[in-house]
């Protein structure tokens, strides 16, 4: 099911451009297979959400379009350009268009947070320590931790960490965000901050975003679709105000009256 | 048993030097054991077994033969081969090549006690291999493993004295060579003993600040 064939839900037009394309995609994890034969396409400047059960597959996506493991079949194209297959050079060229944000934050720790957003930049973008450091402090005021540069992640809340790990992916310029579960690990007092965040991004920017969250209220919130994934498939997809409300499958009905 | 003074100043040049050889020992050959360890560690990741096997073999026979053995074999086998090494330079090479065969598994650990997302930060990032391992994971890896490290300096100071097998005049040599030739063994014996707790006691403490100084 391809993303692109539905209504945009808001009055801004739809941009039209193809930006993620996933043809065909199959993963196994051994016996099980978490993605079967899987089309899939999100275009430029959407904010796109997934949902549906745990293991059906909706983090497998964000890992391979990250890289971070490989299809066992089936073709992954970003912007135009082809991920996989691809040899290591190409991937790499591709993989500077994605950032993405991790459950678990994954900051450095032997860092302070301004090297932490430097650190790619300099050595991949080759960007200048000075720019580089300018546009880290930017960032930094933008996820309003601007006085923490050179504060320690182990000196930070969850939250505050995982508003650096946004600040982090940002600071690489890409097209597309992955975020994936960003709020899962965090005391439920510190989710609004990281949420206020990334809505002011989804509102301010034209990334092209793409979540797997829990926080059906975080879905409705900054997403123009809703993909309701069951068993490695995209079982229905459309606005949210429409998958929220008034959704078709009965499985989208069972899985959210679960968890709302 | 009578203690004599005399015979402890007597000893006390002899002990200097011994002193500064053994240290010598020690330092230089911590320094291989922790370069060496590190280099095995990282050619036991390479992804071919055209490196690992040789590599793996080579350490666990090292590993599992004792180092007097080694250092015979360096001293008096290697010469005839036409390799001449001075007794201290061989002695200090064997206790390093012995300690890094468990230095590597020291640093292994460590670097598997990073945590997979650190890795996978480092793709999404799209840092270069050998960026993610000299700015990510051996930073983080190698300051979990400074107290193991720190263990094995203490037990190679305990291995110094085999190099007196090897004709070092370390503490050990020295002071056998002064009972030998004066026949008082009490004094000699007891200023080395004394100076090996003084040593491991300093070197721990040193470890201690150093870790302290990492664990921020």
């Amino acid at each position: 099911m391809s993303v692109d064939t539905e209504k945009n839900p808001t009055d801004v037009p739809a941009p039209s451009t193809e930006l993620i394309r996933l043809e065909n995609v199959t993963k196994r994890f051994g016996e099980n297979t978490v993605l079967d034969h899987l089309d899939f396409s999100v275009n430029a400047g959407r904010h796109v959400t997934l949902i549906g059960p745990s293991g059906s597959g909706k983090t497998t996506i964000l890992r391979l379009l990250m890289t971070l493991t490989k299809p066992d079949e089936g073709t992954i194209t970003v912007d135009g350009e082809q991920l996989f297959p691809a040899p290591e050079k190409q991937i790499r060229e591709v993989r500077k268009k994605i950032g993405m944000v991790f459950q678990q934050f994954n900051l450095f720790p032997n860092m302070t947070v301004l090297r932490n957003i430097t650190e790619a930049p300099v050595t991949v973008l080759g960007m200048s320590k000075d720019e580089a450091e300018e546009r880290a402090r930017g960032l930094l005021d933008l996820v309003g931790l601007g006085d923490r540069c050179d504060a320690r992640p182990t000196q930070l809340s969850g939250g505050q960490q995982q508003r650096v790990a946004i600040a982090r992916a940002l600071a690489m310029r890409p097209q597309v965000l992955l975020l994936d579960e960003v709020t899962s690990a965090l005391d439920p007092e510190l989710v609004a901050g990281v949420l206020d965040v990334l809505r002011d991004i989804a509102r301010s920017t034209d990334i092209t975003m793409l979540c797997v969250t829990h926080e059906m209220n975080f879905a409705r919130d900054i997403s123009d679709q809703v993909l309701m994934f069951d068993s490695g498939r995209v079982i229905e997809a459309g606005p949210p105000e429409k998958i929220f409300s008034d959704p078709e499958q009965d499985r989208t009905r069972e899985f959210l009256s679960a968890v709302l | 048993m009578n203690w004599d003074w005399g015979a402890v100043a007597d000893f006390m040049p002899h002990f200097w030097d011994g002193l500064l050889v053994t240290l010598q020992a020690l330092v230089l050959g911590s320094l291989i054991s922790f370069a060496l360890g590190l280099v095995w560690a990282l050619l036991m990741r390479v992804p071919t077994r055209w490196v690992t096997w040789p590599v793996g073999i080579v350490t666990e026979f090292v590993r599992n033969t004792p180092l007097l053995v080694q250092l015979f074999f360096l001293y008096y086998v290697l010469p005839e081969w036409g390799l001449t090494f001075s007794a201290l330079t061989t002695g200090v090479f064997a206790i390093g090549l012995h300690y890094s065969t468990y230095t590597m598994q020291v640093y292994r650990a460590g670097i598997e006690a990073v945590p997979v997302g650190q890795w996978e930060a480092a793709t999404a990032l799209n840092l270069p291999l050998r960026r993610t391992w000299t700015v990510v994971i051996l930073p983080q890896a190698i300051r979990r493993v400074v107290p193991a490290l720190g263990n094995y300096v203490i037990a190679m100071l305990k291995d110094t004295p085999m190099l007196m097998a090897i004709t070092v005049l370390d503490m050990m040599g020295e002071a056998r060579l002064f009972s030998q030739q004066t026949f008082r063994f009490t004094e000699p014996l007891t200023v080395i003993g004394v100076a090996f707790i003084l040593i491991s006691y300093l070197a721990s403490v040193l470890l201690r600040t150093l870790e302290r100084r990492l664990v921020r």
